[in-house]
């Protein structure tokens, strides 16, 4: 059996008729074609998918299509606004927080919402945020001063 | 991967998610889905039809009712943690709430499927017995009302009849308490958790109460520890007698390749020391 799911993906509202097993991170992929949202896992533990609904940051790989029915999801592709770059991907280009890129997506609507909940978040504030986010260049220093940083500039 | 086939129903009531229950063989209850969709995915659970509980309204409040918090089942961990009225009432349970996953798992997750899904290395659990929670649930027969202390019966195992739906945990407000873990550093579940809870009556422990979860295959209570630091006051060596009793509550320490059984046990104990001394200076 398939439903009907109404979504609104970076402000534009969308209709899909989908499998209930098909996953929120796979809508994205495949239906929408934003390729932004990345999947490394099996598990639920990279962080990779991280996107935001209503507002909050979750794993797109761990929520149905199906469940997110009637949601506003904001992606990677969504953050920037017409004058350029959110500050929190600013702030990861001006602070080399990235090496390969692959992570990036979910570490930034991660520390998204980190910076939402405190703008002055520490060093270990955004350490202690990023518990589910994994980057596999290891290249933790700098995506934390980004954050940080990106902190800075918006309070 | 994705989940194997499954229909899929949204309940719009929990009156109707009851009836789905019962009708459909096979089917299983789906809240926040952060237990049962990494299952899915990894084929590791393949039920026939799930039933959407997430969307029924007036079950995710968290309220302040005397001297308990009411919590809805579909209270996510983020919401139990910033809640105002159970940092307030119970900062213990918020403690809890916020050392869970992280900032995503949070966002999703609820109480009621937490405690239904009964992980060994899940956080609630310990918290729930150490603060003598109830879990109210609503079946076939009508609503009912279960101790902690019965709820949890075994690995993955819970009281829970099969078309039962929680709807809310009452837990009692308590000053002084804390939960501690031992976090897994890679799926961030407990390898152990202690939640003590202190009483002081003057200058002596009144009252103790010590929930352990990733010991054993349930989470239990440490009663002997517990009996052990009432009557006297909170000191150092009381609080290490008391600790080292908490053996006493695990028949049989469940191992894997992060922790054997007997490392989980000497946990235990490390973490029942340090809840208490934290408890016990919360209490004041
Ligand atoms: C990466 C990751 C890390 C995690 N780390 C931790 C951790 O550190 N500590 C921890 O405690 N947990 C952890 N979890 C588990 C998380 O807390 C889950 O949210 C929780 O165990 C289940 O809640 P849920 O709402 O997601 O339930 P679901 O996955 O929707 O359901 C779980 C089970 O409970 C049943 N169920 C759900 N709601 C009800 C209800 N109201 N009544 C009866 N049955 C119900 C379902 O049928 C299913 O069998 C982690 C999960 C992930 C993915
Ligand atoms: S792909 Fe979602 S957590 Fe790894
Ligand atoms: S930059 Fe390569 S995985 Fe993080």
């Amino acid at each position: 059996m398939r439903h009907r799911v109404c979504l609104t993906v970076n402000g534009k509202a969308e209709e899909f008729d989908v499998e209930p097993r098909l996953l929120l991170c796979h809508l994205l992929r495949a239906y929408v074609g934003l390729t932004g949202t990345n999947i490394g896992c099996d598990t639920s533990q990279c962080g990779s998918c991280t996107v935001l609904m209503d507002g909050k940051a979750v794993k797109s790989c761990t929520v149905l299509a199906v469940q997110a029915d009637g949601s506003e999801v904001t992606t990677i592709e969504g953050l920037a606004g017409a004058d350029g770059l959110h500050s929190v991907q600013q702030s990861f280009w001006d602070n080399h927080g990235l090496q390969c890129g692959f992570c990036t997506p979910g570490m930034i609507m991660t520390a998204v919402e980190i910076l939402d909940r405190n703008p002055d978040a520490s060093d270990a504030d955004v350490r202690h945020g990023l518990e589910g986010n994994i980057c596999r260049c290891t290249g933790y220093e700098n995506i934390v001063k980004s954050i940080v940083a990106a902190g800075a500039r918006q309070s | 991967m994705f989940p194997s086939q499954f229909d899929y129903h949204r309940a719009a009531s929990v009156a109707e998610a009851v009836e789905l229950l019962s009708s459909l063989p096979d089917a299983k209850l789906v809240a926040g889905g952060h237990s049962l969709i990494p299952a899915m995915k990894l084929r590791a659970a393949q039920p026939s039809a799930l039933v959407d509980i997430g969307r029924i309204p007036g079950l995710s409040d968290v309220s302040r009712d005397g001297d308990s918090l009411v919590i809805g089942a579909l209270a996510t961990h983020a919401a139990v943690a910033d809640s105002a009225a159970v940092r307030g009432g119970c900062p213990m349970l918020a403690e809890t709430a916020a050392a869970i996953g992280d900032i995503q798992v949070r966002n999703r997750g609820t109480i009621g499927g937490s405690l239904a899904h009964a992980d060994p290395g899940a956080d609630y659990p310990a918290a729930m017995l150490a603060l003598g929670a109830e879990v109210t649930a609503v079946g076939a027969g009508g609503e009912r009302t279960i101790a902690a202390s019965d709820f949890f019966v075994d690995i993955l195992t819970t009281a829970l009849a099969d078309n039962e739906v929680i709807t809310s945990v009452r837990v009692p407000c308590a000053a002084g308490g804390a939960y501690l873990k031992h976090r897994h550093p890679a799926s961030s579940y407990a390898v152990v958790g202690v939640a003590a809870c202190v009483g002081m009556d003057g200058g002596n422990v009144g009252s103790c109460a010590i929930g352990i979860n990733g010991v054993t295959g349930k989470a239990v209570l440490a009663d002997a520890a517990a009996a052990a630091l009432c009557g006297g006051p909170a000191d150092a060596d009381r609080i290490a007698a008391a600790a080292a009793r908490v053996g006493d509550a695990f028949d049989e320490p469940l191992g894997d390749l992060y922790a054997s059984g007997e490392f989980r046990a000497h946990l235990a104990g490390v973490y029942t020391k340090r809840a208490l001394a934290l408890a016990a200076e919360r209490a004041g």
